[in-house]
């Protein structure tokens, strides 16, 4: 068998291996290890076998912990297994690690090492999630870079096979998972050989089995337990050995020779970095640059961490050495030093004691590096072996950030560089919008590059944080030798602009080196381009003499019918101008991966790309550049001038991408952030934004309501507040009894608007002679964005209505200022609506714990957080802890709360009796309720007067009292997150906290799918809709949380869905809110994982309603007192069938078009299903409780 | 009784068919078409926009968020093997034809000679044994004249022609200018025959939504009368292949369209309301009434009553018109 070349990111490399050596695999989506996992399932649902000729089982569990139990369950069942996973899923599999290592078990797991989150979560690269593993009993396999990610995915589970040491294989979180790189594909037949039957066998022989059992798991005492656990010591000293072996036989099949610790460098060195990961091709290549101008430096490689082979590591260093450097990509606070460092410590140590490392003791230092995906180049490289130059070198230090706190970093000289002494390299940047299609078009130019020519290539993807309207840089390396380069391109010869609009938010041509050529997706042709062109863009142009071309890539994406997608016509660009390929041999090349990618989609869609392609060099034109920089008009400022100093500071430097810049004194030292800064990230991302007929207007606030980002708003206010109104603002007479002779407007945000459309669909008001026309139009921004602008700032001063007086219907809480406003969340979100109407309601008095997952991720992302504060600086107080502990989170807010509130009453009561507080006003702050707005507003009053009263005190309990005050005004605590954490990961706790009564409310945001890591399957998934991990459909029905509250019997259950009864939603918010114990709403939100437009997820939440896959309910316990059935069913009987429901949904559809006849029968159990539970809430919503 | 027939070159043992309905969605329905002695299947259309609506709008939903967010670079699984477009048409084209030994006609509605044609390929390789082109044209363009509307039918017509080898039918509305013209036109562009006529589905309106809502209507035997015009204009005019749809309801219905001129006659709105067995009752009655009227064959009757053959021609022509106004009596209506 031949070994093919093949292009593929570092997950697909590895679980290329796993999934063909293994029999079970049990995972759980996490980020960036999710891939591995898909892609393993998505073989196995095709039916691809292992090497034994068999198709491996995938199980999709509950959690991490889940899979890892289940895999231990399978290894003591006999099976080869392996699981995938990455940060918090690799700490919550740690128990199981223990056990498995502790009873010898052959198995292998891949984890794409990710940062723990601590201060703040990050789902980017570093090594604190396995370092937290290094005590458990795993040999730790480390691999830097795709190919390694291939080859130790192998030797690591022949190791493990031999050793009978579990092994955690792992490499860097996106830098490695996620690179995409030409490798050589191992054959099944090197598989075979490195796992031979008789290994397989012993570890079958191992399995538990009635037919010869055996016990484990026992209960050791004091007088056994220590002995037993010494007793496999012998495994481990062994262990190294095997791995060599391994790596032996490897190279002796492949020719890739490696080892457990590697040495590159000068043969003499004196200085030496000792490294793990990515990092140490970085660390390799910079050093042999360096030697190559004498410099007598070298890098160790640490491959095997674990079993940490002292033996191994003296045997490479250098005899010559005099100062080492340990680079960790992990912290430990507190410690003498992080993990590899105390090891190369010891280890050196202990050899020069034992005389196996002769000569002097060498410096060492330890330092820390790349935590969290920062960036580790060649220039932080020479920074640290000039460091080791020094008479003193710092012994703790860090490199890559600017530490101008504890002064622990290294000066980097970014002119150092590699890049630009391999001229054969072609280095090419491409800024794209997320839904253009760039990344796309970079990977399969990749592929192309890679697959079909003898180059090698390279690529990497940078995205931010937005879930739309995000912005993409792609990192393309091309040449004639492999590219070992794990680091972002800092001069690039090729640079493309794929979104017009970049050039003025963005240093877009920073990263072009002198003389590199330009491709610009303008509206603008090559004629008049010049003159709209920044001072700053213009000069770059000039100096750097950059050649400049330009194409209207959009247009031509339009005559050809393929909407916003540019992705092939940039791509045709690109090989046309850049050289990389003969544009003829490009052009056929890239017709046929069109004909690859979409040939099974259909011709449709390889027509209009091909016309795409055929369509673009007529498009594509060459700038005239002039010798001189004409413009006067400067790039914008990234945030307002009238920006807090923080955002100015901070935030703005992070717009603008350029966070690395920060120092470490510009962070909060705690991971605390100011409030609402969305607000001063003007996107503009909406090509139509909503005009509104102030004529036509029905007043309903419908368009607020729905508004995912609170980018339409809704204001009752004074006639007289219009004085000095910008002359387009609009307000017409409030038409309703409650605010007689005001003023009324609906005004939108344009900046800030997605271009979304649910405010369009939902207005009911129609033009009687033309109901195309309606209340609210969508208009294009751009020429009105100067003017609404204004008005929205206008609008923003306006007064906000008094809460105490508003009513409690839907169209007033539209009134109510939203305090989660224009958040990163997609256009057309289904769950930002009802957080919004959350802080709405209660925000101001709102502690929010959210799981992480979608609703953390626009709810806390950097650089902007969306949740903000009235004009009183009262707002929702937010927080993520984890994904699977947000429930007892919550709890532990209320239980803090709760406490803090007993005590302000006890020392009011003891303040009172002693005189102190005036009886009376401790009597009405006592003894009021606060049923409602007005009631709160009547507390906060007494609140201040109680604080005027002890602000003089300076005896102990006043000063306490003062101190807790705020908390005799009810706070409403809420558990935010999705069905991922509602459904599966948190369930255990979720339950638990319902079983407590306490008062919490609840809100699920329930897209029957996780959404964040990229659709796969939950148990919120209903029955035949496609996710990842139910492939052909979810054979099982969504599991009822509702009822599984209900059957508490003292917990407000609702189920809602604002697109189908906003009435409906309003109420259970405010009754949950209300409702003194326990309350859980489970809210519909339509998703993109769903697969249709989101300008149609009213009419999705309608059908879903009106189809009864949603029924519609509330459950209060309270009704029972009333002799009347806890349950009130708030929609009829199902008006359509499922069939009617679904259609729209390629979740569904692609279920029907690639399994028809089992969609019919899913469906058809979906609907008794349906039908089954309908009849089953008419019976509960007529019987008294 | 000989009832056998040839339509678009094939043998029929008779000339009742089911026409173009849902009914062909469910291969149990199908089976039951054909044990009601149906003598052809036409299956349900495939629609120019299913393919390329279906296929773009199906990626542009699943893939315009691929690649954004670097957690989540896709949101559905293996995609690229998820047939967007018309795949489960070809399938049910296959599944009918291994269910059933009766001919299939597989049915691609569309107005345009574009790339979507390529599948009439794909459904002639899936096995069916005729194609009916459904030509199903609104002209609410302007800007287009009726002679466009035409020359870009007949340039529909060569370029399906162009990719398949079984025969072609043409399944046209009534709305042409000329319509014996056309027929002639479509003959020589490479049609295999015409089948009169397409029924528009009229949307309706909500006047409390102020919304259009479509609304589909079963035909009723009164609209018959409309096909038997133009089956016996056309009958005899050109060589190709007529059939019948719209409005035939009975036997007696399918014999007039039979003795009209058409060589295939096919039921729809009649089997949805009642039943497959419908057909069986049809077929009975055709039979009947040519045994009871002592024809030979149908055959026989075959175009007896076309333009050409019939004794009073003019019911077909001006004269209809002429003869219904003057015998119409204004008494009638005052009458009340």
């Amino acid at each position: 068998m031949t070994r093919r070349w093949i292009t593929v990111d570092g997950n697909e490399a590895t679980a290329s291996v796993a999934h063909r050596v293994n029999e079970v695999i049990a995972i759980y989506p996490i980020t960036p290890s999710s891939t591995m996992g898909e892609l393993a399932d998505e073989w196995s649902s095709k039916g691809r076998k292992n090497i034994w000729g068999l198709v491996p089982q995938v199980m999709e569990m509950q959690s991490e912990g889940g899979a890892a139990g289940a895999v231990h369950g399978a290894l003591q069942g006999g099976a080869l297994a392996t699981t995938f996973t990455a940060s918090q899923g690799l700490l919550l599999m740690i128990p199981n690690l223990y056990k498995i290592a502790g009873e010898l078990t052959s198995f292998t797991m891949h984890v794409t090492a990710r940062t723990i989150a601590t201060h703040a979560l990050s789902i980017f690269g570093d090594h604190s999630d396995v370092m937290a593993c290094r005590q458990t009993g795993v040999a730790m396999l480390s691999s830097g870079n795709v190919q390694e990610a291939h080859d130790f995915a192998l030797i690591s589970h022949a190791a493990s096979l031999k050793s009978r040491v579990p092994f955690m294989h792992f490499f860097d979180g996106f830098r490695t998972s996620h690179e995409v790189s030409k490798i050589e594909e191992l054959t099944d037949d090197d598989l075979r050989a490195m796992m031979p039957d008789e290994l397989i066998e012993a570890h079958r022989q191992r399995a538990l089995t009635p037919d010869h059992p055996v016990l484990r798991g026992t209960a050791q005492n004091p007088d056994a337990f220590f002995q037993a656990r010494e007793a496999a010591n012998g495994y481990y000293d062994a262990c190294p050995q095997i791995v060599i072996d391994a790596m032996t036989q490897f190279a002796a099949m492949t020719g890739r020779q490696y080892d457990l610790f590697e040495y590159a460098g000068h043969p003499q060195a004196e200085r030496v970095i000792v490294i793990m990961g990515s990092g140490a091709e970085t660390a390799k290549d910079t050093a042999d640059a360096l030697g190559k101008t004498g410099e007598k430096v070298g890098v160790i490689t640490v491959r095997l961490f674990r079993p940490f082979s002292v033996a191994n590591l003296v045997e490479k260093l250098p005899k010559t050495v005099q100062a080492i450097a340990v680079l960790d990509r992990t912290k430990e606070p507190g410690a003498v030093g992080e993990p590899l460092y105390m090891d190369v410590l010891s280890a050196i140590s202990e050899a020069r004691a034992a005389g196996s490392f002769a000569g002097p003791m060498p410096i060492m230092c330890g330092g820390r590096y790349g935590l969290g995906s920062k960036e580790f180049t060649p220039a932080m490289v020479k920074a640290v072996f000039d460091e080791l130059q020094k008479d003193q070198p710092k012994p703790h230090f860090t490199v890559g950030i600017m530490d101008d706190v504890t002064h622990l970093s290294l000066t980097v000289d970014e002119s150092f560089d590699l890049d630009s002494t391999r001229p054969e390299v072609v280095r090419a940047v491409f800024f794209g919008l997320g839904a253009d299609g760039t990344v796309g078009a970079n990977k399969n130019s990749i592929k192309i590059i890679g697959e079909d020519t003898d180059n090698f290539a390279q690529g990497y993807f940078v995205y931010d944080s937005k879930k739309s309207g995000s912005f993409t840089i792609s990192h393309l390396r091309f040449g004639p030798n492999p590219i070992r380069a794990p680091y972002l391109i800092k001069r690039a010869s090729f640079v493309a602009c794929h979104q017009y609009d970049f050039l003025d938010k963005f240093d877009v041509l920073d990263l072009a080196q002198p003389g590199a050529t330009v491709l610009l997706n303008s509206p603008y042709g090559p004629d008049e381009l010049w003159q709209h062109l920044s001072v700053e863009v213009q000069r770059e142009i000039v100096t750097k003499h950059l050649k400049v071309y330009v194409i209207d890539g959009y247009k031509v994406a339009r005559e050809v019918g393929m909407g916003n997608r540019i992705n092939t016509i940039m791509q045709t660009c690109f090989f046309a101008i850049s050289g990389v390929l003969p544009r003829e041999e490009a052009i056929a090349k890239i017709k046929s991966a069109i004909e690859k990618t979409y040939g099974k989609r259909g011709e449709s869609i390889v027509q209009a790309n091909f016309k795409a392609v055929d369509r673009t060099l007529e498009h594509l034109f060459e700038m005239k550049v002039p010798t001189a920089v004409t413009a006067t008009r400067q790039m914008p400022p990234v945030v307002a001038d009238n920006a807090p100093n923080f955002v100015k500071r901070v935030t703005g430097v992070m717009l603008a991408n350029k966070g690395d810049l920060l120092p470490v004194s510009a962070f909060p030292v705690d991971g605390t952030w100011p409030m609402g800064t969305t607000k001063w990230e003007k996107r503009n991302i909406a090509v139509e934004i909503p005009a509104w007929d102030e004529a036509l207007c029905i007043q309903c606030n419908k368009c607020a309501m729905v508004c995912p980002h609170a980018a339409i708003r809704a204001k009752v206010y004074p006639v007289g507040d219009t004085a000095g109104a910008p002359a387009t603002f609009k307000f017409v007479d409030f038409k309703g009894t409650d605010f007689p002779g005001q003023k009324y407007t609906i005004q939108v945000a344009p900046e800030d608007c997605t271009g979304c459309t649910l405010c369009v669909a939902v207005c009911p008001a129609k033009d009687k002679s033309n109901p195309k026309h309606k209340a609210l139009d969508m208009v294009e921004q751009r020429p009105l964005r100067d003017a609404e602008r204004e008005n929205f700032a206008f609008f923003l001063d306006l007064p906000e209505v008094n809460r105490a007086v508003v009513k409690s219907d839907l169209k007033s809480s539209q009134f109510l200022q939203p305090l989660f406003e224009f958040s990163g969340a997609c256009a057309g979100c289904g769950e930002t609506p009802y957080l919004k109407l959350l802080t709405q309601l209660f925000g101001d008095r709102a502690l929010i714990a959210n799981a992480t997952g979608c609703s953390s991720i626009y709810g806390g992302n950097l650089p902007t957080t969306p949740y903000t504060t009235n004009k009183d600086g009262r707002g929702p107080s937010w927080a993520n802890s984890l994904f699977e502990d947000n429930a007892e989170f919550g709890l532990g807010m209320r239980l803090a709360v709760d406490h803090h509130r007993e005590e302000a009453i006890l020392l009011l009561e003891t303040l009172a009796a002693r005189g102190v507080v005036p009886f009376a006003l401790a009597g009405t702050l006592l003894e009021f309720d606060e049923p409602d707005e007005a009631g709160i507003q009547a507390q906060r009053v007494r609140v201040r007067d109680l604080k005027k009263v002890l602000q003089s005190r300076t005896d102990a309990e006043s000063k306490r009292l003062l101190g807790l005050a705020d908390y005799l005004v009810k706070k409403s605590v809420w558990i935010v997150g999705g069905d991922g954490w509602a459904y599966d990961i948190g369930y255990g706790g979720l339950d638990h906290v319902l079983s407590l009564g306490r008062n919490i409310n609840i809100l699920v945001l329930d897209t029957e799918v996780y959404s964040n890591t990229g659709g796969q399957q939950s148990k919120a998934t209903p029955l035949g809709a496609s996710a990842k991990f139910a492939v052909s459909g979810k054979a099982t029905g969504k599991k009822d949380l509702g009822m599984m509250a209900m059957a508490y019997r003292n917990v407000y259950v609702a189920r809602v869905a604002f697109g189908a009864k906003d009435a409906q939603t309003l109420k259970a918010f405010q009754e949950a809110e209300a409702y003194p114990g326990t309350s859980i709403i489970i809210a519909y939100s339509h998703c993109i994982a769903h697969g249709y437009d989101m300008a149609h997820g009213l009419d999705q939440q309608k059908a879903a309603v009106d189809s009864g896959h949603w029924p519609l309910f509330r459950f209060d316990p309270r009704r029972a007192d009333e002799d009347k059935p806890s349950l009130m069913l708030d929609s009829p009987a199902p008006k359509i069938g499922l069939d009617k429901y679904v259609r729209g949904e390629s979740r569904y559809r692609m279920i029907e078009q690639s399994h028809p006849e089992r969609f019919k029968e899913l469906m058809a159990q979906a609907q008794l299903d349906v039908n089954a539970r309908q009849a089953l809430y008419e019976e509960l919503a007529t019987k008294k409780a | 009784m000989d009832l056998t027939t040839t339509y678009l070159g094939l043998t029929l043992p008779h000339p009742i068919m089911p026409g173009a309905s849902p009914l062909a969605h469910d291969l149990d329905a199908v089976r039951r078409l054909e044990d009601a002695g149906a003598a052809a299947i036409v299956m349900h259309s495939l629609f120019e926009e299913q393919i390329t609506r279906d296929e773009l709008g199906m990626m542009h939903h699943m893939l315009v968020h691929d690649d954004s967010n670097a957690e989540a670079l896709s949101y559905f699984p293996m995609v690229e093997d998820f047939p967007f477009g018309p795949d489960r048409y070809l399938e049910q084209v296959r599944a009918i034809k291994a269910a059933v030994k009766v001919p299939v006609i597989a049915s691609l509605n569309g107005t345009t000679p574009e790339g979507w044609l390529a599948y009439a390929r794909q459904i002639q390789s899936a096995g069916a044994d005729a194609l009916e082109l459904n030509f199903y044209h609104v002209a609410t363009n302007p800007l287009e004249t009726g002679a466009e509307v035409e020359t870009r039918l007949l340039d529909t017509v060569r370029a399906i022609k162009g990719h398949i080898s079984i025969p072609v039918a043409v399944k046209l509305s009534p709305f042409y200018s000329s319509m014996s013209h056309l027929a002639l036109e479509l003959e020589a562009a490479g049609a295999d025959g015409i089948v009169m006529f397409n029924r528009f589905y009229q949307p309706d309106i909500d006047p409390e939504m102020l919304e259009c809502v479509p609304r589909l209507q079963l035909s009723t035997p009164d609209e018959l009368l409309l096909r038997l015009r133009w089956l016996a204009i056309l009958s005899g005019k050109t060589t190709i292949s007529l059939a019948a749809t719209g409005g035939v309801h009975s036997g007696i219905d399918a014999l007039k369209a039979v003795m009209a001129g058409a060589h295939a006659v096919q039921m729809t709105s009649a089997l949805l309301h009642h039943g497959p067995g419908r057909l069986t009752t049809a077929l009975k009655e055709l039979r009947q009434w040519l045994l009871d009227h002592e024809y030979n064959s149908l055959w026989q009757a075959q175009g007896s009553m076309s333009l050409s053959k019939s004794p009073n021609p003019e019911a077909f022509e001006r004269g209809n018109y002429m003869r219904i106004l003057q015998t119409w009596h204004p008494g009638v209506r005052s009458a009340r």
